[in-house]
């Protein structure tokens, strides 16, 4: 079964960096702050926390794709 | 208009709670204009700020919700559960329960698009959430004038300490505002500043307008040149 | 081979046979008597799904730089009108915001109904109901006056099934970027948007849009007629077909030519010194050193071993009396300013690339300039809401690449060449304001 995937809208991101706290597995600190996400499709087990960093987002850059929108 | 003495335990309970709630929105109000303002809490992760901000609203919402069902459980005042919602419809207090309604109605508004903000363009919540600042002063002035509790003592030092914070607080978040960098200016503001010779902290990009932050390299005083 | 312009072929597809030279307006090659004359009278289909068909056989690829199979573009923006139900739209892409590319201008000068053909074929294919030909504000007023008047001697022949509408493009980079001509074209500043879902789905005024380079439709315009196999008949078996390739050489003067795709490249690039190097692509493009040059083909499959692509056919040759490193220096500042500014990576590491280049090029870079560069560019390239800085980073990086003997040089204080007389072409005005983006 296809993954989601983390994809962030870099106009709205304006380098807060919730995401990174939450999700560091994934989810790393440009040196300007903003974030650096891994490519791949979310491993089974970071589902809830990828979550928890989507939804702490204050500009709700960052997106959970599902698998079957992905397109880009 | 001068405080009930009644001793119900119900009107007492409407009134702590009512404090305790404007106090909770205060803190809401402060934590929301810091999450704009990209700032933190000393000793505290980043996302703890938008996170408690998250937090408290929904923790303020369920004490105007007690403040509210209190206050119209007690049998010694009318007031019916609908003027919670609908202003000027309370025979008691008509004017200042009614302010009370319009701060509760703003309340949810927000409460409930944040909610369910996934679903909202990113306009139609934002247009909502901006209502907060009106929501907060029309709270304010419920608080003060529905019942004499925070018109004296203590609890009008409270009142006056709620007002000056958010007031102060909003000033800087406007001040920031009118200072930050058009998005067209942004990139020939870093071209000047790297050329110059300095490494300035990071421009930061997004569609709010904020000032910058100091990143790891600190001491940057080429940084505060930019937003000037 | 000699490197006088008799030697560029020029294939007489898409130009006329004598051009009528730009700005000079004796006869009228250019008008509708001729292009009739020439090619025959536009003839719709009539019927769904033919034309697509025909696209498809021919295999034409977009020529604005992205090559995207033309058909599969058309296709989506008619499913996307059917499972909608909504009226689609199109857009003729002429604002060639590349600086060293002149052939849509070109193209527009000498073949405008050879576009507005291509234009109303492209609209009937997927059902639109609005035309919209979109050029650079600069030439509004020789080129836009005679789109006009070519739209208007169509409008009085009722060849026209769609209107079509002048749109003019701000003087940015990025105007020619798909999303940021949309947003432009919206009312908005020609910024990218970041669009997933993507614009032939939801584009203008939210309908299905489909957004084609002017010379994709003048293609179009001539496979209607002609059929996929005479399109085939030039060019490779992956890649078929012609393009407008913009030349430049030592003399500095753009020519456009019409080449098949595939020709060599030492063959448009002309002579070239030991030691020389050719720009394959535009400032997004490839430098490429002569050896490789002398390999290569204009096509995206031989170009791809030396990490680079057709793009919009620009081709230049730098001259042996100019640096290499001097003159990415300044494209990359213009570059840099040329950013939207609207994401954090692009908009922080674009000004200190260039910086890092022009310390380079000055010969007073701190050791750590090209590392830092890499770091960067890599830094930069995916991170963005379009892929201005990718190409930023790609061009860059061919240049330390194909000039590293030169940035040896800088670093000891010389330089090789004998002019520091600006050769690329850069537009004059930067950015400054948010109205120099509408």
């Amino acid at each position: 079964m296809p993954a989601d995937k983390l994809i962030v809208n870099p106009i709205d991101c304006a380098g807060h960096g919730a995401c990174a706290e939450l999700l560091p597995e994934l989810i790393a600190l440009d040196e300007w702050g903003y974030p650096v996400i891994d490519p791949r499709p979310l491993p089974p087990g970071l589902e809830r926390h990828a979550r928890a960093a989507v939804s702490a987002c204050p500009t709700l850059a960052l997106r959970l794709v599902p698998a079957s929108e992905q397109a880009r | 208009m001068s405080g009930i003495n009644s001793s119900t335990a119900l009107w007492y309970a409407s009134r702590a709670t009512g404090v305790v709630a404007l106090l909770l929105l205060t803190a809401v109000m402060l934590l929301g204009l810091l999450v704009t303002r990209q700032g933190r809490l000393p000793g505290l992760p980043r996302f703890a700020v938008s996170g408690l901000h998250r937090n408290l609203s929904l923790l303020a919402t369920a004490f105007v919700a007690f403040h509210v069902v209190t206050a119209v459980l007690d049998g010694y005042v009318d007031i019916p559960l609908t003027s919670a919602v609908i202003p000027l419809t309370s025979p008691y207090e008509r004017l200042w329960l009614g302010i009370g309604a319009v701060a509760f109605d703003l309340m949810l508004a927000s409460v409930v698009t944040s909610l369910l903000r996934r679903r909202l363009s990113r306009k139609a919540w934002r247009a909502v959430h901006l209502t907060a600042y009106l929501c907060w002063p029309v709270a304010w002035l419920h608080s003060v004038f529905a019942s004499g509790d925070l018109q004296q003592g203590p609890l009008l030092g409270l009142a006056v300490v709620c007002a000056v914070a958010v007031v102060a607080a909003l000033g800087w978040r406007l001040v920031a505002a009118s200072k930050a960098t058009p998005r067209a200016e942004r990139v020939g503001l870093i071209m000047a500043a790297v050329h110059r010779g300095g490494q300035p902290g990071n421009q930061p990009s997004g569609n709010q307008p904020q000032g910058t932050r100091p990143r790891r390299k600190p001491g940057n005083e080429a940084e505060r040149t930019l937003i000037q | 081979m000699t490197a006088t312009t008799t030697s560029l072929t020029q294939l007489p597809r898409l130009l006329p046979v004598k051009p009528d030279r730009k700005g000079d307006g004796k006869g009228d090659a250019h008008g509708l008597d001729r292009h009739v004359e020439r090619h025959g009278r536009l003839t719709y289909r009539d019927r769904e799904g033919v034309l697509i068909r025909d696209i498809e056989a021919a295999g034409l690829t977009g020529r604005g730089g992205a090559a995207f199979p033309a058909h599969r573009k058309l296709q989506a923006v008619f499913d996307a009108a059917d499972k909608r139900r909504r009226t689609p739209r199109v857009v003729a892409n002429g604002a060639e915001s590349e600086p060293a590319s002149d052939k849509d201008a070109t193209l527009l000068w000498l073949s405008p109904h050879l576009v507005l053909d291509g234009l109303q074929l492209a609209a009937e294919a997927v059902g639109a109901d609005t035309a919209i030909l979109y050029t650079h504000a600069s030439r509004q007023h020789d080129l836009g006056r005679r789109l006009s008047e070519a739209i208007s001697e169509r409008a009085a022949r009722n060849l026209d099934r769609v209107p079509v509408q002048l749109a003019l493009a701000p003087a940015r980079f990025l105007s020619g970027q798909e999303t940021a001509l949309l947003n432009h074209l919206g009312g908005g500043p020609a910024v990218p948007t970041f669009m997933p879902p993507r614009i032939t789905e939801r584009g203008l005024g939210n309908a299905p849009t489909l957004v084609q380079n002017v010379e994709t439709l003048a293609h179009l315009a001539l496979i209607a007629r002609k059929g996929p196999g005479w399109f085939r008949g030039v060019g490779t078996e992956a890649e078929p077909g012609s393009m407008l390739a913009t030349i430049r050489r030592a003399d500095g003067r753009p020519k456009v030519t019409e080449v098949p795709l595939g020709i060599p490249l030492a063959s448009l690039a002309g002579e070239l010194p030991p030691g020389g190097a050719v720009l394959v692509g535009g400032y997004h493009g490839t430098w490429l050193s002569e050896s490789q040059a002398r390999q290569l083909t204009l096509d995206n499959r031989s170009l791809a071993a030396a990490q680079a692509r057709v793009g919009a056919g620009i081709v230049i040759a730098l001259p042996p009396d100019r640096c290499g490193l001097v003159e990415t220096a300044r494209v990359v500042r213009y570059l840099a300013l040329e950013s939207a500014g609207q994401c954090g990576p692009c908009l922080n590491a674009l000004p200190r690339i260039a910086a890092a280049l022009a310390e380079i090029a000055g010969g007073r870079a701190r050791p750590q300039a090209v590392d830092d560069i890499g770091r960067w560019s890599g830094l930069v390239t995916g991170r963005g809401a379009c892929h201005h800085p990718d190409g930023t980073a790609r061009f860059v990086g061919s240049a330390l690449r194909t000039f590293a003997a030169e940035v040896r040089r800088h670093e000891r204080g010389h330089c090789s060449a004998a002019s520091g007389e600006p050769f690329l072409p850069i537009p004059p005005d930067a950015a400054r304001t948010e109205r120099d983006w509408t």
